[in-house]
């Protein structure tokens, strides 16, 4: 049975979520929503804690404190059966794509309809294809994860998120460790996903270019805390110190480069003498 | 220095009891997906998993516990031999090997070996899939781990280990075999006339009881370990070390539980 969605009601409500591992805060009281049918974007550097709200709104994890509501249904209360009903809704595609290494990629796709659907076996193998054809992998079925290079690897996660025809997408961190042409690629089949599926994604990035090139909205993360939350041009005309040193992109601590050319010239010349 | 041990004296008990618990909660779940990977009647891929598992742990095991059996069976039969000829009881290595093989060293041999070989793998297996995000990504496709991953290694071990454990049992007992035509001579008719006298329905039976009870370990931890790395691939081969170890541990000291059991309660 398909979730009712609260059709006004945002997809994600996030409210005043505090996640802390051994008594470090990952998040500080977060509150976002996340708009149906929008592509929000997560920003923030490493270790701001993204990715740590991404596993938070997927159901990964559940918060200490706080509230994340799916189509209005809170996670943390939903039963089993709420929880696969909504998790059925969500497709992920990890970041290391997290494909299974002991099955072929078509197997891949293949598995969420064999596991949920009562499909005949060609029908199912039928639609995994399709969703390869959506990627452009129509002709790599046959080959396992390992065959594939990182970025077909990448878009072989995505053509298993959609097995299911999801109404929401997650990407965590789609253009790491991918040159500049196969991480636009990616970005360009992100919206044509979006375009065609009318779907809402909500994609954790700290790539500047693919962010605005993708989100309809931003937030961004800064030690735990959400510093902004806006459109594109929110954020490029914000003043917020840490907003403008993330896209302006600044270091934290400049080293300064007369020290060490000074701490060359003394090694060089202790070792001289 | 003395609120420190008793500290440290209550985080390991704390440790302790978390693991335990982890296992029982495990077992639950997994007990409770068993009936969807009964061949033929459950979810075809899951039962078709079961079928590659039983191949792996029990068919592909066969050459390991049959060798170790022999050498077991040689072993025992030579150091009952050395007593027992000077009391001119010879007969009686017949008995030992028998008794000895179907009720405790057949079934203890077989986990030893199948812990060795299956709860190691299995730690191993679903260890490196936490690590690449691929449980997480199970989680997500709304695929419950346990009944995916475990389910079909369980119900692969609760069938394989007692037939493995009638391997070992016939290996031992063959070897026992071996041994008496050597050092006395004994025709293999008359010796399997008093094995057939001297094996009890009840020891072959304890004997499969206690295989299933360590089949039910080996899967519980290997599996456990597994699921619980975190980090990288060093992680992965700690756990299953972590898998071999505390299996065979647990196997001993449930092998001890049941033996004082079955000794409290008659026949032995």
């Amino acid at each position: 049975m398909p979730i009712a969605p609260a059709d006004t009601g945002p997809v994600f409500s996030v409210r005043d979520v505090v996640v802390s591992y051994d008594g470090r805060r990952i998040l500080d009281g977060i509150n976002l929503d996340v708009a149906r049918g929008e592509t929000m974007v997560l920003l923030g550097g490493s270790g701001s804690g993204k990715s740590t709200l991404l596993r938070q709104m997927i159901g990964l994890e559940r918060p200490q404190s706080g509230q994340i509501l799916v189509n209005g249904v809170d996670l943390a209360k939903s039963s089993a059966g709420e929880l696969k009903r909504l998790r059925r809704s969500i497709g992920v595609a990890f970041q290391d794509a997290a494909l299974f290494n002991s099955m072929t990629v078509e197997d891949n796709v293949a598995l969420a309809l064999r596991e949920h659907t009562r499909l005949a076996e060609s029908t199912i193998r039928l639609m995994s294809r399709m969703k390869l054809g959506v990627v452009g992998l129509a002709d790599f079925g046959r080959f396992s994860p390992q065959e594939l290079s990182g970025g077909m690897r990448k878009r072989a996660a995505v053509a298993r998120a959609l097995a299911l025809d999801p109404e929401i997408l997650v990407f965590d961190e789609p253009s790491a460790g991918l040159d500049p042409i196969v991480a636009a690629e990616l970005d360009e089949l992100i919206l044509g996903l979006k375009r065609a599926f009318s779907m809402t994604i909500v994609v954790v990035t700290h790539e500047l270019a693919s962010a605005f090139k993708i989100a309809d909205r931003m937030a961004m993360l800064y030690k735990g805390s959400l510093i902004a939350v806006g459109t594109k041009e929110d954020l490029q005309n914000s003043t917020n110190p840490r907003i403008r040193q993330f896209l302006d992109r600044v270091p934290d601590n400049l080293v300064d480069t007369a020290t060490i050319d000074q701490y060359f010239e003394r090694y060089l010349e202790g070792g001289s003498s | 220095m003395k609120i420190t041990a008793v500290e440290r004296l209550g985080s390991a008990t704390l440790r302790h009891v978390e693991y335990v618990g982890g296992l029982a909660i495990q077992f639950w779940k997994a007990s409770g997906s068993l009936g969807r990977t009964v061949p033929l009647i459950g979810n075809r891929y899951r039962w078709r998993s079961a079928i590659q598992q039983m191949l792996a742990v029990g068919i592909d095991a066969v050459p390991m516990v049959g060798i170790m059996a022999v050498c077991a069976g040689f072993i025992l039969a030579m150091q009952g031999a050395s007593e027992l000829r000077r009391f001119g009881a010879m007969q009686y290595v017949i008995d030992l090997v028998t008794i000895g093989f179907t009720r405790e060293l057949g079934p203890l041999l077989t986990a030893i070996a199948v812990s060795g070989r299956s709860g190691s793998a299995f730690s191993a297996e679903i260890g490196s899939m936490a690590v690449t995000e691929e449980i997480d990504s199970l989680r997500t496709m709304a695929v419950e781990p346990v009944e995916f991953l475990l389910a079909p290694k369980f119900l692969a071990a609760l069938i394989m280990m007692p037939c493995l454990t009638i391997v070992s049992d016939a290996c031992g007992i063959l070897a026992g075999g071996a041994f008496m035509r050597i050092s006395t001579n004994m025709a293999p008719g008359i010796y399997l006339r008093n094995v057939v006298d001297s094996m009890v329905l009840r020891d072959v039976i304890t004997g499969l009881v206690k295989s299933l009870a360590f089949a039910t370990i080996i899967v519980q931890v290997g599996c456990l370990e597994g699921f619980r790395v975190r980090g990288g691939p060093d992680a992965v081969g700690r756990a299953a070390t972590a898998a071999v170890v505390k299996s065979t541990f647990l196997v001993i000291l449930a092998d001890v539980g049941f033996t004082a059991i079955f000794y409290l309660t008659g026949g032995h």
